[in-house]
């Protein structure tokens, strides 16, 4: 008796619950897994900014931003979504351009136009803006995408990347180019192309080294030899996997880390909380993490397989798989398996504006979801 | 266009991107995997490597140098301390710019601009996370200049020290040595762990050859610190299990010197260059050691400047140099008793049979004249009166029949030509002569001959002879003891801070004497009795409640030419002759055995030998003159 009543009740809160999110469009499961990592990266944020309570304030405002605007872009209509896509790209474009011109006169690294009440990257922009104009593209074209439009996506794609890059902001330049690449793969790129465009990858590797600043040479070779310059630009490498490493399976003890604690991890708040997590939460503490990750994007992508519509179903899976990119690079990074390019850890790094990007892309997701019986 | 351009197949492509989806999925499942394999690897595998390093990182042992053992005379009387100082220490991986840094400590006053070259140097010999110290005993004002610019100096601050301090100040520097600023030499030889924290290191004297008893051993202890590299004592909820490792307090000395007597020595000779060395000759005991002039060690404690060394080092009355043990000087007529005592064992002379002194030696077939020191002559001789009045012809004479070997073996039995073996380093052996030690001294040939000429004037301590002034007291106390042989020591007692015990050091007898017989003993202490009753000394045993046996000599500095007459005033200062005076008391029962040299002092008997009944007095009666009292002076007589 007693169990139905409970029962009944849990239904009855889960139902209105599935009411209110279908009314504001968003989808549950996704919800829960984003808010879940977006509070673990809280927790972790208090200990990481060595207990300053003004970080984390200023990351659940952040946040807060985040969310608003992904209940916003949660309610646009599909339609207009698709409509944007061009001129959101032509405005990203014409931004980047101007950023790098007055960096150009300004002679210095120039990432960010100022507002005068926030600073604001174009390039973050281009990160959603890409993937929604190739997606624009290839809407009503046939797939797999014949020679012309690939040749069009690619231009698309490799001008806001290069004009990223010369920034210089390698980083994001190389996100742009893969939010843009999961796109063009998603939309059934044949096989014999990738295997040639990965065999070209590593030729024009070889060239583009060349053409990298000294600095950035200097992260490749770190990341092959950290040992080589222990002090210099090995040192980030260096002090994240010891604290990774000594952190163990069950870690040292929240606020206990001392590799965090006591500042020899640099950038421990930012692009390397991953590293604080891995020391003070151990390897549970960051395969909870990792796990959570995977639920979302394997979520986004499932909700992707379920659109209709071509533009929705590849925007919606670019964001899943832009998603894993973000989460694998920089954990990876951390973990000594790859160089160090600054891509923060989604919605854990404190900064930046990354996070406000993602959940507005989330956002995107949920409406095409929402509205995906309603093919264009 | 093709058609299907323009119809797009809505199944085909639902499956396209479902095939592209299960693929993303098998990619994302594989790096995934990756990424749990890096963690596994880190965490799992290598966990204890990281840990290493990660303890490593902030944890750091610091050094707490052991106090420096204290130095007491043999009355208890403090010699060398420790005191709190201030001085600037600098972490040299944590200054930016070594060079802008110096250049700064320069510019606010802190640093000479001399040392600077020196100060670098000791920074980088020292590790990077060491704390070396580059400036000793910062004063008051010194303190507030560095703290008003002390954001300027990353890696800079001023640290409390114990350093060492000389409450005697001059007062028998030569014994007692210093410490000073531990030098790039140093560092080659000792064992940087154990000097870790510590600036300064015996350099001479008993502070070097008492260095590692006087140490101790440095305790550690372990401190947390930040990525910077400073101390935190507790951050947050951090907190670590600290270790202190206790270290071992330096060992006390408890010296032989009686620095009541070491004073009345020092202000005997005033201004003069001079050594004094005093022993017990019952075991080696050292009970005065002068050098002078001397300096002040709290100099090198402190840590001196260039200019403050260079003044020290280009004073032409060498204040450092230590006469005592370094200073070798021809003994003169001090070894006569020694050699009147080869001639007894060897049955060349008879004690009563007289000797017709004419003022000259000439040897058979020669028309050299070897003279004497008094023109006219001594007449008449016997043994006694040849050594109380130092009658040269008398041991020209001896010494040529004796032969220069057996001068040679009897000298060294008193341990002349050889180090004493006394516990502090340094000394020197200075020459005891001979046809094999000429042909090793001389590269010419024709240089290498011994002549018998030599052998004349060896007999009365003049030619090649030298001898230290350590050296002729250790040959008086054989004398004073008939035979017995102590290798002289600075240090009686050691003893442990901790538990207050004390260990005696027991003294070092060499082997005794065995050639004279006690007949010949008693007659050469008697004729050195007769030097201080009747002969050149007189003056200077003058109302001495105690019996005192001595001999006076004086070492050429400038040799005479042969009919030349030696003409005092027309010499210069430092040309003139050095004065020897050499005596033990009581001769029932000695208790004491002194060599006094006066560099330049021209005469034993008016120079040397009052002085050394002043400290004779002072170590036999207590009896004390006052600081400011003038120094006991003879009027020139003799030799």
């Amino acid at each position: 008796m007693l169990r139905e009543d409970v029962d009944s009740t849990t239904r009855r809160t889960l139902t209105q619950t599935a009411r209110v999110l279908g009314a504001l469009r968003l989808d549950g499961p996704l919800l829960i897994g984003l808010g879940l990592i977006a509070a673990y990266g809280q927790f972790v944020l208090y200990s990481a900014s060595g207990g300053d309570w003004g970080a984390v304030l200023r990351g659940s405002v952040r946040l807060g931003l985040g969310v608003l605007l992904m209940l916003v872009f949660a309610q646009l209509k599909p339609g207009f979504l698709r409509r944007m896509s061009p001129w959101l790209y032509a405005l990203g474009l014409l931004l980047l351009i101007i950023v790098d011109a007055v960096g150009y006169v300004g002679k210095g690294a120039q990432r960010w136009l100022d507002l005068g009440f926030m600073r604001f990257q174009p390039s973050e922009l281009m990160k959603l803006a890409v993937p929604m104009t190739c997606a624009w593209v290839l809407r009503e074209r046939a797939l797999p995408p014949d020679g012309r439009t690939l040749l069009l996506l690619a231009a698309l794609i490799l001008v806001p990347t290069a004009l990223t890059i010369i920034q210089p902001d390698l980083g994001t330049g190389l996100l742009i180019l893969m939010a843009g690449g999961i796109v063009v793969l998603l939309a059934g790129l044949s096989v014999r192309i990738i295997v040639g465009l990965g065999v070209g990858a590593i030729f024009s590797a070889w060239i583009g080294w060349y053409f990298l600043h000294d600095y950035q040479r200097q992260r490749v070779l770190t990341f092959i030899d950290p040992q080589a310059d222990p002090l210099g630009s090995g040192y980030h490498i260096i002090q994240s996997t010891i604290a990774i490493g000594s952190g163990g399976i069950f870690g040292k003890g929240y606020l206990r880390g001392t590799q965090g604690q006591l500042e020899f991890l640099p950038e421990r708040h930012t692009d390397f909380v991953f590293a604080v997590i891995g020391e003070e939460l151990g390897l549970l503490g960051a395969l909870l993490l990792i796990g959570l990750y995977v639920f979302v994007v394997l979520r986004a992508l499932f909700l992707a397989t379920q659109m209709r519509d071509t533009f929705a179903r590849l925007l919606s899976g670019c964001l899943a798989g832009i998603f894993f990119v973000y989460v694998f690079i920089n954990a990876g990074m951390v973990s000594g398996l790859l160089p160090v390019v600054g891509v923060p850890l989604p919605l854990v790094s404190y900064g930046g504006t990354s996070m406000v990007t993602l959940l507005a892309g989330f956002g995107m997701l949920m409406s095409l979801y929402a509205n995906r019986k309603l093919a264009a | 266009m093709s058609l299907r351009g323009i119809i797009k197949d809505f199944w085909r492509e639902q499956r396209l991107f479902e095939q592209r989806a299960i693929a993303a999925v098998v990619i994302i499942a594989t790096l995934s995997l990756l990424l749990v394999g890096r963690l596994v690897w880190l965490q799992v595998v290598r966990y204890d490597y990281y840990t290493d390093l990660s303890q490593g990182n902030r944890v750091r042992i610091e050094p707490l140098p052991a106090p420096r053992g204290i130095i007491y005379d043999r009355q208890g009387l403090i010699l060398a301390e420790n005191q709190p100082a201030y001085q600037l220490e600098l972490v040299p991986e944590q200054v930016p710019d070594l060079d802008a840094t110096l250049q700064g400590l320069v510019r606010i006053g802190l640093l000479d601009a001399d040392d600077v070259d020196d100060a670098k140097r000791t920074v980088r010999s020292r590790r990077p996370f060491d704390s070396v110290p580059i400036r000793l005993h910062l004063s008051e004002s010194d303190m507030a200049a560095f703290g008003v610019n002390r954001f300027e100096f990353p890696g800079v601050d001023i640290r409390t020290r114990l350093a060492r301090s000389y409450p005697q100040g001059e007062t028998a520097v030569h014994a007692l040595g210093y410490v000073g600023t531990v030098s790039a030499a140093d560092l080659a030889r000792i064992d940087r762990e154990a000097y870790a924290g510590t600036s300064t290191i015996g350099k001479v004297g008993i502070e070097a050859a008492y260095e590692d008893p006087l140490r101790g051993r440095n305790g550690s202890r372990e401190i947390m610190v930040n990525a910077r590299g400073r101390s935190v004592e507790k951050l947050g909820t951090l907190q670590a299990a600290l270790q202190t490792r206790p270290g071992e307090p330096g060992t006390d000395l408890f010296l032989t010197l009686d620095l009541e007597v070491q004073r009345v020595a020092e202000q005997a000779v005033r201004d003069q260059r001079a050594a004094i060395v005093a022993l017990d000759p019952n075991n080696g005991d050292v009970i005065a050691l002068v050098s002078r002039p001397g300096f002040d060690p709290n100099l090198f404690a402190r840590g001196l400047t260039r200019t403050e060394y260079a003044a020290l080092n280009e004073n032409p009355d060498r204040p450092l140099f230590n006469r005592a043990l370094r200073g070798t000087y021809p003994p003169g007529s001090t070894i006569k008793p020694v050699v009147a005592l080869a001639g007894l064992t060897h049955g060349i002379i008879e004690p009563d049979k007289p000797f017709f002194c004419i003022g000259y030696f000439s040897l058979p077939g020669s028309s050299h004249r070897f003279r004497d020191w008094r023109p006219k002559g001594h007449g008449a001789v016997d043994l006694r009166s040849a050594i109380s009045q130092s009658c040269d012809p008398y041991f020209y004479s001896l010494s040529n029949q004796l032969g220069v070997r057996r001068l040679n073996a009897f000298l060294g039995q008193f341990g002349l030509g050889k180090p004493t073996g006394i516990d502090i380093g340094g000394e020197k052996s200075g020459i005891l002569p001979s046809p094999e030690w000429k042909k090793t001294a001389f590269k010419q040939r024709s240089a290498q001959v011994w002549f018998p000429g030599e052998t004349v004037i060896f007999g009365i301590g003049q030619g090649y002879m030298t001898s230290t002034p350590l050296q002729l007291a250790h040959m008086t106390a054989i004398l004073a003891t008939r035979g017995k042989n102590f290798e002289p020591r600075l240090v009686r007692a050691m003893r442990n801070p901790r538990t207050q015990r004390m260990t005696e050091l027991t003294p070092a007898p060499l082997p005794p004497l065995q050639a004279a017989s006690a007949e010949h003993w008693d007659l050469i202490i008697d004729g050195m009795r007769a030097v201080m009753e009747g002969g050149t000394a007189t003056r200077s045993a003058a109302g001495a409640p105690y019996s005192i046996a001595g001999k006076t000599g004086t070492a050429q500095v400038f040799s005479v030419a042969q009919n030349a007459r030696y003409n005092e005033s027309a010499i210069a200062e430092r040309l003139r002759d050095h004065a020897w005076f050499v005596a033990f008391a009581p001769i029932e029962a000695p208790r004491i055995a002194i060599a006094v040299l006066v560099e330049n002092g021209r005469s034993g008997s008016g120079t040397a030998a009052p002085i050394a009944r002043t400290v004779m007095d002072a170590y036999l009666l207590r009896k004390f003159p006052p600081a400011d009292a003038a120094a006991p002076s003879g009027d020139v007589t003799e030799e």
